[in-house]
């Protein structure tokens, strides 16, 4: 998930070109007190006039406590975005208050239950609530991190290694799969440092998340090496698939692969890989089916 | 003995039997450092000069004070490759009552070789010159001040002008070997302060680019490279020097590694990137029209299989022994090309004249894979347009065209469009791209073009292409 300043058209133009699965407008901190209404004015026609082609489009609003959360709400609903990005979310209620704002402007659209939402949790409070944020609404689609406003509340400064926030992203990862949603890993700003970045990147995929929030498209390549199956467990994965089907088929229940037992955890995994892979563009759903 | 050439410019001048009317040319191997057209053409104007033609082999922003010389008469005429800054803004409003003509590097020296382009005096700048006129671009004493390594563009001018002047600001004890231009071709040697300021060429620090848009057509044109069917061990490669180009060599370079593959000969403007990958034994020998930076410079300097040629043996049409015809991969930029993949590399979307011809349409139409890498949208400028506003290199001989929505092959060549698309890339109609351009920024309007020709776009075969008519603000 690429982050896009609100505020500026150039880079809003093109940012689908260097393939980020999903893209996040911001209207929040990206965009200066002054900027805000212009910022959102942009953001709508954006999404309306830029073909972004199949790349899920996302816009992080303003808190709706703030005199813009609403007025983005209203104008991104309109412009027929994928997801609203919630900042800062703390509690359940602050989804559901979400919620009931963007239900009033599907009900005025005549498309209510389009919009999905996205809970950015930075902070100690909104990491004890992490469960009841992830299954606060059917909207939810997915839970992140946003790591600069957490390690600022738990008073730590933020580490290359990223000790002080484990706890926040096993947590994250737990309530999100609990809650059968998407987890999404906080941004790295230092782009000089891509050594580090993909050490994150590699840490973050063996804890479980999803994906991982960027700020540049030079961290898109990286993203996509560490999350790219390698082939080994892709051929692996598509024997499993192969088996468990001709298993099926026979009416056999428990069957083994080059010796080990499969069963159900195993053949999770295998089509875990098998979409990864698909995502990745290493292997071609038409010639699979 | 000897000694006798060395003179005062004024001398040399005097001594050249130039008159009203005649032409004189210039090199622009110190590119935006060059001070020898200013000093010399200064010079010229002191001493009452009229009417006089100017045939550098190209001119950029530093030329500005052509312009008082042009209002002035002193300058009448002028020839060039390219035009930058406030001289090409002039220019391009009317300026002079005589177009300017532009020619290819590979063209000019053709015209020059075969007399339609006659030089009457070349003035010719050196970083080291003995007395009796032996030249070179490479620094040959602790005195030397200005390095420009390769002398190509100025050898067609040492050798067919009628008179040639070197000026130098390394005068050095006979005999200055390796020579570019030779003493026999010399009748003058006027020592100055400076004849260039090297840091103007480029500081030749590799810095791989880090604009994303620059990584992303880059990543897209050593793709297209390695799977056009010419990524062979043994083939040759020429590159131009923008952020992209640049970069792809970075990629050409890592597939070259893994894949074992060589290349015989890297040619044209050379860069530090390209001097890096012959070190490194993955190009065999740099072939040197133009050193784009110090370290080419240098390395031509030291290194015997990093080798001098002229504008002729680079790039001529007309003379099957230039290097162009032996080129099997080349990578170009491009200002604007249109549906039918011509190109313009010279005059900018508010008709101003803003670039070069340089070897564009020479490597372009001898080359066997030409491949231009342009993005789709520059800012609100669409570089994909139903049609090139000035037509530099014919579409004829261009093959793929790279941008960050999709690469285009020329219907003419089909097998590399099969190859890309084996290849996973993706290949797109070119109308499409331009449909796309036009539907993100709309269609602009058309430019305020006057009547008058401003310029005139010769082909390589030397007939006229284009040409170029004077913008109204």
């Amino acid at each position: 998930m690429m982050f896009v300043p609100g505020n500026n058209p150039g880079m809003m133009a093109d940012a689908h070109i260097y393939g980020p699965d999903s893209i996040m407008l911001d209207l929040e901190d990206s965009v200066t007190m002054a900027e805000k209404d212009a910022a959102r004015l942009l953001v709508h026609n954006a999404l309306k006039s830029i073909d972004y082609g199949d790349t899920e489009m996302v816009v992080r609003i303003n808190p709706l406590n703030t005199p813009y959360g609403r007025k983005d709400v209203e104008a991104v609903v309109k412009a027929g975005v994928d997801v609203i990005r919630m900042p800062k979310t703390e509690t359940a209620d602050e989804v559901r208050e979400l919620e009931a704002e963007i239900i009033k402007v599907e009900e005025e659209l005549g498309c209510v239950g389009r919009t999905q939402i996205m809970a950015a949790i930075e902070s100690a409070l909104g990491i004890v609530n992490a469960y009841e944020i992830a299954t606060a609404s059917k909207r939810m689609m997915g839970i992140a991190l946003g790591a600069e406003d957490y390690t600022a509340n738990l008073k730590t400064p933020r580490t290359l290694e990223g000790s002080e926030l484990l706890l926040a992203r096993e947590t994250i990862v737990v309530a999100a799969r609990a809650a059968g949603i998407a987890c999404f890993d906080t941004v790295y700003s230092n782009l000089d440092d891509m050594e580090t970045f993909r050490k994150e990147v590699e840490l973050i995929k063996n804890l479980g998340f999803d994906g991982k929030s960027i700020i540049n498209p030079r961290q898109i390549q990286v993203v996509n090496e560490v999350f790219a199956p390698k082939q080994k467990d892709i051929d692996k994965a598509l024997r499993i698939i192969a088996a468990i089907k001709e298993a099926r088929a026979k009416g056999s229940g428990v069957i083994a692969v080059n010796g080990k037992m499969v069963d159900r955890p195993v053949v999770l995994r295998a089509e875990r890989v098998v979409a990864l892979a698909i995502a990745s563009g290493i292997l071609n759903e038409e010639e699979l089916s | 003995m000897r000694n006798t050439k060395v003179v005062t410019l004024e001398e040399a001048i005097r001594r050249s039997g130039l008159k009203d009317g005649m032409t004189i040319s210039f090199h622009h191997h110190f590119r935006g450092g060059d001070k020898v057209v200013n000093m010399v053409v200064a010079k010229l104007a002191e001493m009452g000069f009229k009417d006089l033609k100017l045939a550098a082999s190209s001119l950029s922003d530093v030329h500005a004070p052509l312009i008082e010389h042009i209002k002035n008469g002193v300058i009448t005429g002028i020839s060039t490759s390219g035009l930058r800054g406030e001289l090409a803004n002039e220019i391009s409003h009317g300026l002079m009552d005589e177009p300017v003509v532009f020619r290819s590097h590979g063209g000019r020296g053709s015209a020059i070789a075969n007399g339609e382009l006659h030089i009457d005096v070349a003035f010719l700048g050196a970083s080291s010159c003995d007395e009796l006129g032996n030249a070179s671009g490479c620094p040959r004493s602790e005195n030397a001040k200005s390095i420009c390594g390769s002398l190509g563009y100025a050898l067609p001018d040492a050798k067919y002008a009628d008179h040639v002047v070197v000026l130098t600001d390394d005068l050095v004890e006979y005999p200055n070997v390796p020579k570019s231009i030779s003493a026999c071709d010399v009748e003058s040697v006027v020592v100055v302060d400076s004849v260039g300021d090297s840091s103007k060429i480029s500081s030749g620090a590799i810095r791989d680019s880090k604009n994303p848009r620059d990584i992303l057509l880059a990543q897209q044109a050593a793709k297209v490279i390695i799977n056009s069917g010419y990524f062979e061990d043994g083939f040759s490669i020429q590159t131009g020097t923008g952020g992209a180009s640049l970069a792809a060599v970075k990629y050409i370079r890592e597939s070259m590694i893994e894949k074992g593959i060589k290349a015989s000969f890297a040619l044209g403007g050379i860069t530090a990137h390209m001097v890096k990958l012959h070190e490194e034994g993955l190009i065999g020998r740099l072939i040197d029209v133009q050193s784009f930076d110090k370290v080419a410079a240098e390395s031509i300097a030291s290194d015997q299989l990093h080798q001098e040629v002229s504008a002729i043996e680079y790039a001529s049409a007309d003379n099957p022994g230039s290097a162009v015809h032996a080129l099997d991969i080349v990578i170009l930029s491009a200002l604007e090309v249109d549906v039918n993949f011509n190109v313009n590399v010279l005059v900018g979307s508010d008709g101003i004249i803003r670039g070069a011809v340089g070897g564009h349409p020479d490597t372009a139409e001898d080359s066997a894979l030409s491949i231009i890498v342009c993005p789709l949208l520059r800012g609100r400028i669409p570089c994909v347009v139903p049609k090139v506003t000035t037509l530099i290199t014919p579409g004829a001989g261009v093959d793929v065209v790279v941008t960050e929505y999709g690469i285009a092959v020329n219907p003419r060549r089909p097998e590399i469009a099969e190859r890309l698309k084996a290849a996973g890339l993706k290949v797109v109609d070119i109308h499409d791209l331009a449909a796309k351009a036009t539907s993100v920024i709309g269609v602009p309007d058309p430019l305020p073009f006057g009547d008058k020709v401003v310029g005139i776009v010769m082909d390589r075969h030397g007939k006229v292409l284009d040409k170029i008519y004077n913008i109204v603000d």
